[in-house]
């Protein structure tokens, strides 16, 4: 069905502010399939059934609204003291001198550039592969316009331990700018790699993921989002996750006029399991913050185990929205699928809405999935009061206590310990103004 | 040390006036137990004291050293030395014993104008007086109350109190669901915080936790008023003969 005039002309008029990189053969026809999929289904508006709690026009809109570039006060970054490979991007573009040599032990780690250029590359089975696989039932057309646009990302293939994990650093620089970035990770059988991501990236940031996980392979991802307040972000996962395999992903936003994170997983292997959290920090004092975590987990194997953990703190008029779905296919037995979204409202004045959904086709499985929307427990406010802890002190410990159950699904004690760290510090930075 | 002058209290949301003129003053050194029927107004003194929402002064104060209470903010009268036992302790799942008792005892200290106490020597003293308690270093770990049997709950008051080191102590029922053990230390707990600096004021039902506690003075409370002060034999009369007689008498 083709999409809407004015849907169109949207559409369009993004088009024609993007170009094609050039590249090899298969990559091109890549892009173009991309770009036939962006045009048919047109870019998202606020009369999609997916983006009715997400207004996605500063997302599709031909030129990126500016974002100030927030000012760290040389504070330590996130992951700071975690031995890591830094893969440095300055709005959007690598940066070779900023970043450490690709190069580890158990990993090959290439430029997105170098790899769609590239006549023969294992890349052509996944560039693009899991982005089309996503569309369906739910189009995700901001998705495919990465895959036609990306300028640049890297390419990794685990084929071991990687000894140490991979951070991408999004800095942000330009007030103005809107970067494109397309990411694979190939995991073969039996092997492991973590895959941080810290910072803002740009004024306004699409940013794709493709990733296969073979049989008995391990993919964990810790995230920081950027904490530019006028930032905005669209951001997908698309995942495969094989037998005995693992696919871990938790993310930290902490402001953001606008975010918008999805996560499209399919497990199709046996005895595999998917866990995705995420701990959201909304405050809308000094710009509105929005956002929303949208996932969608479909299990076509047996004995498959997956849980969607996501809290969100907000005050000020800050806005939180969670669609999750947990698909259950025929003859996918013996399922556990569990899924909380839980918001903690620290006013009157900001909101959570939560579309939870499950759609089940096996009879042997095992589902849960529950959304709360809460205040601040007084009588746990008045107990730490009343022993002399100050009201913002005692209201920043209940967040963190909140927002405990989504951190705890990061499976490293030192990634789970730094993020728990920079939580506290940015809560501290906000007490004092 | 704590003055309290025809204090009156209702419930903010209701038409319902709890504390009817409370004239009570505990000095320093000294060990004031109440008494009195459930429902005459105990624990909404001792709340109302610590500075808890929900209650409207309709009249009278409270002081504390001369400062008044009513004037300030929980944390405030915390840190002027105030301390209330719950009568029942609050479950705070995701916030850590140890991390909650460090945060207060050094927003305490800070509000002072005092030295904030290192990790190390905060370490070294919850250990010693968790040890004298029987609060082993796992429950010190675990989130605030949670999963604490009650009479653990009452353990790691006093705890609280012993890390603190409040002026005025208030304990609301600090000896219900405490088998005859646990009684004991957490009266040990107490005893060992008796000084001429420091003031306590003991609710209680039961005069097993007198026998502990020995208590200078004994107030009766009934439908929100002191109704009879006395000696540790008030006490001794109430464990005998129950209210009634008091009430009668007063009436
Ligand atoms: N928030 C409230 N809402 C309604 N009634 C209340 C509230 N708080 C206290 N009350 C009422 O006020 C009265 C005094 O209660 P309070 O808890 O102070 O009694 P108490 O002397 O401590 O009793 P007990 O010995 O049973 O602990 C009771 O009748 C109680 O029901
Ligand atoms: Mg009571």
């Amino acid at each position: 069905m083709a999409a809407p005039a004015a849907k169109m002309d949207l559409t369009e008029a993004r088009i024609a502010t993007l170009s094609m990189p050039e590249g090899a053969a298969w990559a091109t026809d890549a892009r173009n399939a991309a770009l036939a999929r962006v045009r048919e289904m047109g870019l998202p508006t606020r009369r999609d059934e997916y983006w009715r709690y997400t207004d996605p026009a500063t997302l599709t809109q031909a030129s990126a609204p500016r974002a100030a570039i927030f000012d760290d006060r040389d504070e330590p970054p996130v992951f700071g003291d975690i031995d890591k490979l830094n893969i440095v991007f300055v709005d959007g573009v690598f940066s070779p001198e900023k970043s450490d040599p690709l190069e580890m032990a158990g990993l090959e780690i290439e430029r997105l550039s170098d790899v769609l250029s590239t006549d023969i590359h294992w890349a052509k089975d996944l560039y693009g592969v899991r982005e089309t696989a996503g569309q369906d039932p739910v189009a995700r057309p901001l998705a495919a316009l990465n895959t036609a646009f990306a300028t640049d990302g890297v390419v990794i293939r685990a084929t071991g331990k990687a000894e140490r994990p991979v951070c991408f650093i999004y800095l942000h620089r330009d007030e103005t700018s809107d970067a494109t970035l397309h990411h694979l990770v190939k995991v073969e059988t039996g092997a492991e790699v973590t895959i941080l991501e810290i910072g803002p990236a740009a004024a306004r940031f699409n940013k794709c993921m493709e990733i296969d996980v073979a049989d008995g392979a391990a993919f964990h991802h810790v995230r920081a989002q950027g904490r530019d307040h006028e930032r905005r972000a669209a951001t997908h996962m698309f995942a495969r996750v094989g037998a005995d395999a693992l696919y871990k992903s938790f993310t930290l936003t902490a402001n953001g006029v606008m975010t918008r994170n999805e996560h499209v997983i399919e497990i199709v292997g046996d005895n595999a399991s998917a866990h995705v959290a995420g701990a959201a920090l909304g405050d809308g004092a000094s710009a509105p913050f929005h956002h929303d975590d949208t996932v969608f987990i479909t299990h076509d194997a047996l004995n498959g185990e997956s849980r969607q953990v996501y809290k969100k703190v907000l005050r000020n008029g800050a806005e939180g929205v969670f669609q999750g779905k947990i698909l259950v296919k025929e003859g996918a037995q013996k399922t556990d699928g569990y899924q909380i979204s839980q918001s903690l409202l620290l006013d009157e004045d900001s909101s959570f809405q939560a579309k939870p959904e499950l759609e089940i086709y096996a009879d042997d499985v095992a589902c849960s999935h529950g959304s709360t929307t809460g205040a601040i427990d007084e009588e746990a406010l008045f107990y730490l009061r009343s022993r002399g802890v100050p009201t913002e002190i005692a209201t920043d410990l209940l967040v963190i206590a909140f927002l405990a159950e989504a951190i705890d699904e990061i499976e490293s004690e030192a990634l789970r310990e730094d993020i728990i760290a920079r939580l506290m510090h940015w809560l501290e930075r906000r007490r004092q103004g | 040390m704590l003055e309290i002058k025809g204090l009156a209290v209702k419930l903010e949301e209701e038409d319902k006036q709890i504390l009817k003129g409370v004239d009570l003053s505990v000095e320093a050194g000294k060990v004031h137990a109440i008494m009195g029927p459930n429902g005459s107004g105990k624990s909404t003194l001792s709340y109302v004291l610590s500075g808890r929402d929900g209650y409207e002064v309709t009249g009278g104060s409270a002081s504390l050293e001369g400062e008044d209470l009513l004037e300030m903010d929980p944390e405030e009268r915390a840190a002027a030395g105030l301390f209330l036992a719950f009568q029942y302790p609050v479950e705070i799942p995701g916030v850590g014993n140890m991390t909650f008792l460090r945060t207060a005892l050094n927003a305490q200290r800070k509000a002072r104008g005092e030295e904030e106490m290192s990790a190390g020597d905060f370490l070294k003293l919850i250990r010693a007086k968790a040890k004298d308690l029987k609060i082993d270093a796992d429950m010190l770990k675990r989130p605030v109350n949670v999963g604490f049997s009650g009479g653990e709950k009452k353990r790691n008051e006093i705890l609280q109190m012993a890390m603190l080191e409040p002026k005025m102590c208030i304990l609301d029922e600090t000896d219900s669901g405490l088998d005859v053990d646990a009684m004991k230390l957490v009266s040990e707990g107490v005893n060992a915080l008796r000084s001429e600096g420091r003031g306590f004021l003991v609710i209680t039902h039961y005069q097993r936790l007198l026998d502990h506690i020995k208590p200078d003075v004994v107030h009766i409370m009934a439908d929100g008023r002191i109704v009879k002060t006395g000696g540790p034999e008030l006490a001794l009369e109430v464990e005998k003969n129950g209210y009634a007689d008091i009430l009668a008498e007063v009436a």
